[in-house]
């Protein structure tokens, strides 16, 4: 295969991959604008962001173990009891941080 | 707008060293498969999605696989289309021009960062798009470092670093909590979001834990109220015509 021929496959793969995600990202709110904007629609939407977040981390927490669960309870502590959302992330860091080099 | 967009920005540091050690990692992939680092920015600006990317970089192996790539990256991003619909009421009544353009900058973090934010009556469409801002700058930086001269980090998760998206997250989730009746839809989220993990490969699990654990509290609303209607018809005796 020619270098053309390679550079016009690169070209094809982003360009395909950059409007695929776009087309996602702005299709999901355009699609939303259409549908109901009272009643059940709108409390599914409400529900999206945290049911969406602990769908995010439950396989991460599961995956670091009973020190993931140890972790994540004391972010979820510490963000609720000084609202620092860094604050809290390091303390979770630490702790797995910790494990992994005590267990290593 | 400027103000916002300062504030967006500087909300999404905690996650920002995080996201260039990873951009290292990709970057290190990248130059290992032979992409420029002119294609990897190109990639970084118009695709700007992590964990597509990855997957872009693994499977960069001439002929390219233009169509099982440009799948890949669908299926990975599937989650997208949730978290758009999510942001209609932060783009509400916002000129279509607003939302086309917004809406390349949505990254997972921001995302989250922004709607934690809209929940205590800040968030708007400036701080999205400071936090989209803050994300592709750090991450373009940490993508090029790595190509360019190695790793920040040669292995993030020795150092936690993997965990520290789950813990932002984390951290932002306690925020969403608003009753006790979130117990259930959250449970099935969760109890959905794992089995899909361990099922299907990708990013589905956020996409079904999603959409199930809303779909439990709107089932739920549905149920509240058709037992209200009732209670209202049950004639009670202390209403002003007994």
């Amino acid at each position: 295969m020619n270098l053309q021929d390679h550079n016009d496959l690169m070209l094809l793969a982003i360009a395909g991959a950059a409007l695929a995600t776009y087309a996602l990202r702005i299709g999901g709110l355009l699609l939303a604008d259409r549908l109901p904007h009272t009643g059940a629609f709108k409390t599914f939407l409400e529900a999206l962001p945290g049911t969406i977040l602990i769908s995010i981390v439950m396989p991460g927490i599961m995956a670091a173990g009973i020190w993931g669960w140890i972790a994540a309870a004391m972010t979820a502590l510490l963000a609720r009891k000084t609202g620092n959302t860094f604050v809290a992330m390091l303390a979770g860091v630490a702790v797995v941080a910790l494990s992994r080099f005590l267990t290593v | 707008m400027s103000v916002t967009f300062r504030q967006g920005a500087c909300a999404n540091l905690p996650v920002a060293a995080s996201v260039a050690a990873y951009g290292s990692v990709l970057g290190i992939l990248a130059a290992k498969q032979q992409i420029s680092w002119q294609t990897l920015l190109t990639m970084n600006l118009t695709v700007f999605a992590g964990s597509a990317q990855f997957v872009m970089v693994e499977m960069w192996l001439p002929p390219l696989p233009v169509l099982e790539m440009v799948l890949g990256v669908m299926v990975i991003n599937m989650r997208y289309l949730l978290i758009g619909a999510s942001l209609r009421p932060l783009f509400a009544g916002r000129p279509l021009w607003q939302k086309a353009l917004g809406m390349h900058l949505v990254a997972d973090e921001n995302w989250a960062v922004t709607m934690a934010a809209h929940r205590r009556g800040q968030g708007s469409v400036g701080f999205l798009l400071g936090g989209g801002v803050c994300l592709l700058t750090v991450w373009c930086g940490g993508t090029l470092a790595g190509h360019r001269l190695g790793a920040i980090v040669q292995h993030p998760e020795a150092f936690g670093l993997d965990f520290a998206f789950v813990a932002v997250f984390t951290a932002l989730l306690v925020g969403f909590w608003r009753e006790r009746s979130d117990w259930l839809p959250w449970c099935g989220a969760a109890v959905l979001a794992v089995a899909t993990s361990q099922l299907l490969p990708g990013k589905w699990y956020i996409v079904c834990g999603g959409i199930g654990g809303a779909l439990i509290k709107t089932g739920q609303a549905i149920w509240r109220q058709g037992r209200q209607a009732a209670e209202q018809k049950v004639p009670g005796g202390s209403g002003p015509c007994a």
